[in-house]
């Protein structure tokens, strides 16, 4: 589920590059290499469909078993996503890109080769900006850059499952061959809170483009992570690897455990082993030789005569067809309604959450930042303690506007509203006015009877009437509230201070 | 129908010789030249219900195509649906592919019935089909007239190669068992048997025929290749098979569909390249001889006859080594006993399995080839070794350009060194040296892609086929093969007749269009 705004704590591991920490001191150097899976209905090579939890080997092409004469038909779609995330990431798109073939005895690898982009990827050089929550009080966004050093098209592996018990491995062959983007992060990063916001920043990025469904714990986003240390201005140190995590939480605690253990190994006189595996650097390349190069296509007018534009990737027309960007989104939201970064944070990590805010505000007049904290706060505590998306809501925006509109015109006080906002929960359907009157909510502004209620409460309170008339004008406050007891909230409080004020004076 | 195509019009005409009748005299050709060991599978039943049908069709006037009724075989690394395909390797002892290669595929759209599966060189590794898990196959030319008449041989002891990987198709073709077959050719492995055994061998433009379905050696050189006894059949086979197929990135489309070669082609407007380099160690003087003659012919016929220099082509089987070592390297990793194919029975751990199972599944020649081609492949070696290959590779291509683009038509030279190799002199060499020997003519056009085809022109003195190779720019396979034609049409190459397959009026006919009858 979505994350609040990433706070970057990672002080206490004293490797915070950003408070300038003494020459001597060691800190922690985080690259990323993150597979993924390409949003497709067809995997990369065949067409073969894509999905998550079918029956095992279901959904395997003679060329996904690696059956001999079989040939790879690179799918389109995998590359105009491609182009696509990496137009998002302010890459250079390659205009010609090669695929090669890496060789490794897998089990679940059944050609013994996977086919990936190892010379020429189809983008480079690119650029993903992330925030941080920082500074004293933890309200201050930090913009970062990540350097992208490139994105390739390459095909996922199968599953191997191993029975211990009967000493065998069963092979599900369902996600061999499924298209990934593999996307290089330079070790731009210092910490598991910075890799985690820049992961979360992309799985966003991903999801508005539609290249990824970025779900980690479906595996169709996998975060590996170099980790070393070193002291700035020296070379970096030994790196291992941090594999196989499954959420960003825990991504962020496995690389600051992983700086604090090399930290200390080398505190102690020890050295950081290297654990990556050794045939991974004897591995061949070889091009794939069934697949020519990959040619894009800047704009329509490049295409060479005679081809047909339905079977290529023109670059220009995916860049026009990019949709709003997270980044750009939350600016947009601080700029139109005024709200918090924060809170622009906290809209776009929500799917379906900025609609909904700008749904609510369309059919009310109350002030956007007066209905981001019942967007922020109300719905979504909601939301999050049932486990349910915003779509799930059974508060529709149109019926929260209508409850913020009673509140505004001043029908209804504020905790008043909030009672009813509980009911509307409970009892979809039931619109907020239905639920006023029902339950007779409505606000009580009868001079009369708001006289005698506070006549009461002066009279059985004689100690807190002389305080405030010794001038403790806080303590008028206690007995507003004991007013809005007796009433259930529904007292016109500005009626109710200036009684009180006469009856106390 | 136009009166070009052979089959149907000499053998197929309404009333002279049905499909099924046809279908049987070649399965009982098989039976009785059995001891070639040409074919691995023979597919009796299927073949007849597919001639009954197209018996049907030419009963009610609507065949398919040029081709409904006529017997063709495939070399067994081309998978086919339902029928085993071995590779002649016992890794693929028992395997069935679950569907068609595209080039079978099309044949048997066209209504035309498969034989059987050709015996060759475990994956097409070889130039003799001597290195099979099926054993060798034999020229049938070691068992015609002229070989035993001139040689006084024991037909046991000194019978001789068919030249390979593609020797089962070859000898298919040659002994009359069927009108067509498909061998694939990487370095020469369709021209070098269809030489040795005195067939049209045409390797096409790399691209031109889907190779999707063909168990690979080595994908950027390998083609699908066709093998017929005359080279019109060849243009009518190429006609079918040719053309873009989606299943297969690396195919082009098919530059025109006319496959019809001219009646009279013209020589006098072309110029016929004789690369100096192929005057190599080893040609037997035979060879050159018909090399010179076949020239002669050009030169008397008008067309300009130009020495020219091809420099690199000394080159081309070491660097074909390197690449195709390690393309081998990187293809054979999918055998490893899980999906399909042999798997060993030592299996304490999945380790143990791939490893025994790939000792036991392939040959020397192949666990060689391996092993050379991963050492190409490390990352240490990469540099060195492949990239500089294919460096080579882009030069020997470049020499072709450079005399093509010097206005040269199309280049002649000798397919092979020397006429088919008694059995127990070939194996006096290993499969490296052999195949580093045999396909020296063949190779460089696999390195350039370009088309080439071995034409027969002559027996030698001991009464085997010899034959001269053409080769021409990319694409221009329809040209390549009018001057084959012109050369087919010239040389009168004797035939493999069977008296027992013919009926005295096709011996009459075929008497009257000048073939030369040897019978075997």
């Amino acid at each position: 589920k979505a994350l609040p705004i990433i706070k970057c704590n990672c002080r206490h591991l004293n490797t915070h590059q950003t408070h300038n920490p003494a020459p001597q001191q060691l800190v922690g150097v985080v690259g990323l290499e993150i597979h993924a899976q390409i949003n497709s209905s067809t995997k990369l090579f065949s067409g073969a469909p894509v999905r998550f939890s079918a029956p095992p080997n279901s959904l395997v092409s003679f060329f996904d078993a690696s059956l001999p004469g079989t040939l790879p038909v690179l799918n389109k779609r995998c590359v105009e996503a491609a182009v696509m995330t990496g137009l998002a990431l302010n890459c250079a798109i390659n205009r010609k890109s090669l695929f090669d073939r890496k060789h490794y005895f897998y089990a679940d690898l059944p050609a013994g080769y996977q086919i990936t982009q190892q010379r020429l990827p189809i983008a480079v050089d690119g650029v993903l900006t992330y925030s941080l929550l920082g500074g004293k009080k933890r309200n201050q966004v930090m913009r970062k850059n990540v350097t992208i050093k490139q994105i390739q098209l390459e095909q996922d592996s199968g599953k191997s499952l191993h029975d211990d018990v009967r000493s065998q491995t069963l092979i599900d062959l369902n996600r061999a061959g499924v298209g990934l983007m593999e996307l290089v992060m330079e070790p731009d990063m210092s910490c598991g809170e910075e890799a985690a916001a820049a992961v979360r920043e992309l799985q966003l990025i991903l999801q508005a483009l539609g290249t990824c469904q970025g779900n980690m714990s479906e595996g169709q986003l996998r975060v590996d992570a170099n980790v070393s240390v070193h002291r700035p201005g020296e070379p970096l140190g030994v790196r291992t690897e941090v594999k196989n995590i499954n959420s960003i939480r825990y991504l962020a605690r496995a690389i600051d455990y992983e700086i604090q253990r090399q930290i200390d190994v080398l505190q102690r006189g020890g050295t950081v082993q290297n654990e990556t595996r050794a045939y991974d650097s004897k591995s061949g390349f070889m091009p794939e030789p069934n697949l020519p190069p990959l040619i894009l296509y800047e704009d329509n007018a490049s295409l060479p005569t005679g081809i047909d534009a339905c079977q290529v990737v023109v670059v220009q027309k995916i860049k026009e067809g990019l949709p709003e960007l997270p980044s750009v989104k939350r600016d947009r939201l601080v700029q139109t309604y005024g709200i918090l970064p924060e809170h622009s944070f906290t809209l776009v990590n929500e799917d379906g959450l900025v609609d909904y805010f700008e749904a609510v505000l369309k059919t009310t007049k109350k002030e956007p930042r007066k209905v981001i904290g019942w967007v922020t706060n109300e719905l979504l505590g909601h939301l999050k303690q049932e486990d349910m998306s915003v779509c799930q809501s059974p508060i529709s925006p149109s019926a929260l506007a209508e409850l913020l509109e009673l509140q505004e015109t001043g029908h209804i006080s504020s905790s008043v509203a909030k009672q009813v906002f509980q009911k509307m929960w409970r009892s979809p359907g039931k619109t907020a006015l239905q639920i006023t009157q029902e339950q007779d909510l409505g606000l009580v502004s009868d001079t009369a009877q708001l006289h005698s209620i506070c006549q009461k409460v002066v009279d059985s309170h004689p100690d807190e009437v002389h305080a405030i008339r010794s001038g403790n004008k806080k303590v008028l406050n206690k007995l507003m509230g004991l007013v809005q007891k007796e009433t259930k909230g529904r007292a016109d409080p500005v009626l109710v201070r200036a009684i009180l004020q006469k009856k106390t004076s | 129908l136009t009166g070009r195509n052979l089959w149907q019009m000499h053998l197929l005409r309404p009333g002279r010789i049905s499909p099924t009748e046809l279908c049987r005299k070649c399965l009982n050709r098989i039976r009785k030249t059995q001891h070639l060991n040409a074919y691995i599978t023979v597919t009796e039943e299927r073949a007849l219900e597919q001639a009954q049908q197209a018996e049907r069709r030419l009963q009610r006037g609507v065949p398919k195509g040029p081709l409904d009724g006529i017997p063709f075989a495939v070399k067994d690394n081309f998978c086919t649906e339902n029928i085993r395909t071995t590779c002649a390797s016992r890794m693929l002892k028992d395997y069935t592919p679950p569907y068609n290669a595209t080039v079978v595929q099309k044949l048997l759209d066209q209504g035309a019935v498969l034989m059987g599966k050709t015996n060759m060189d475990e994956f097409a590794m070889g130039a003799g089909s001597t290195d099979g898990a099926f054993g060798a196959v034999k020229n049938p030319w070691g068992y015609a007239a002229p070989y035993g008449e001139r040689t006084r041989a024991d037909p046991d002891s000194d019978w001789v190669v068919t030249g390979g990987s593609s020797g089962g198709s070859a000898a298919a073709v040659a002994s009359l068992t069927s009108y067509l077959a498909l061998g694939s050719d990487t370095g020469g492995s369709t021209r070098n048997p269809g030489s040795l055994c005195g067939v049209v061998a045409l390797k096409p433009t790399y691209g031109l025929l889907s190779r999707h379905g063909l168990i690979p050696l080595v994908n950027s050189m390998d083609v699908p290749g066709i093998m017929t006894r005359s080279v019109n059949d060849a243009a009518i086979v190429l006609g079918i098979l040719q053309g873009l197929d989606v299943r297969d990135s690396t195919t082009v489309p098919a530059p025109s569909s006319l496959t019809e070669l001219p009646e009279d082609f013209d020589v006098k407007n072309i110029c016929v390249g004789i690369p100096k380099e192929y005057h190599a160690p080893g040609l037997s003087e035979e060879t050159l001889a018909q090399w010179s003659r076949v020239a002669d012919l050009f030169e008397e016929a008008g067309a300009r006859v130009e020495q020219v220099s091809l420099p690199h082509t000394q080159y081309s089987i070491v660097c074909y080594h390197v690449l195709c070592h390690a393309e081998v390297a990187s293809n054979m990793a999918r055998f490893d006993g899980l999906e399909y194919g042999h798997r060993s029975q030592m299996d304490s751990s999945t380790e143990v399995m791939y490893a025994s199972t790939r000792h036991e599944g392939f040959n020397d020649v192949v666990r060689g080839r391996i092993l050379s081609g991963n050492y190409f492949l490390l990352k240490r070696n990469y540099q060195h070794y492949f990239v500089k290959a294919q460096k080579v590779r882009r030069l020997i291509t470049n020499d072709f350009q450079h005399v093509f683009s010097s206005g040269v038509d199309v280049l002649l030279t000798p397919t092979t060194l020397t006429d088919a190799a008694r059995y127990r002199d070939f194996t006096q060499e290993d499969n490296r040296t052999r195949s580093a020997q045999e396909d020296v003519f063949t190779q460089p056009a696999n390195m350039a892609g370009l088309p080439a085809v071995s034409v027969p022109t002559a027996l030698s003195r001991r009464g085997l086929p010899i034959g001269l190779q053409l080769i021409a720019p990319a694409l221009q396979d329809q040209t390549l093969l009018s001057v084959a034609q012109w050369i087919e049409q010239r040389v009168g190459f004797p035939s493999i007749v069977s008296t027992q397959m013919l009926s005295s009026l096709d011996l009459l006919q075929s008497l009257s269009e000048g073939f030369h009858i040897i019978s075997i």
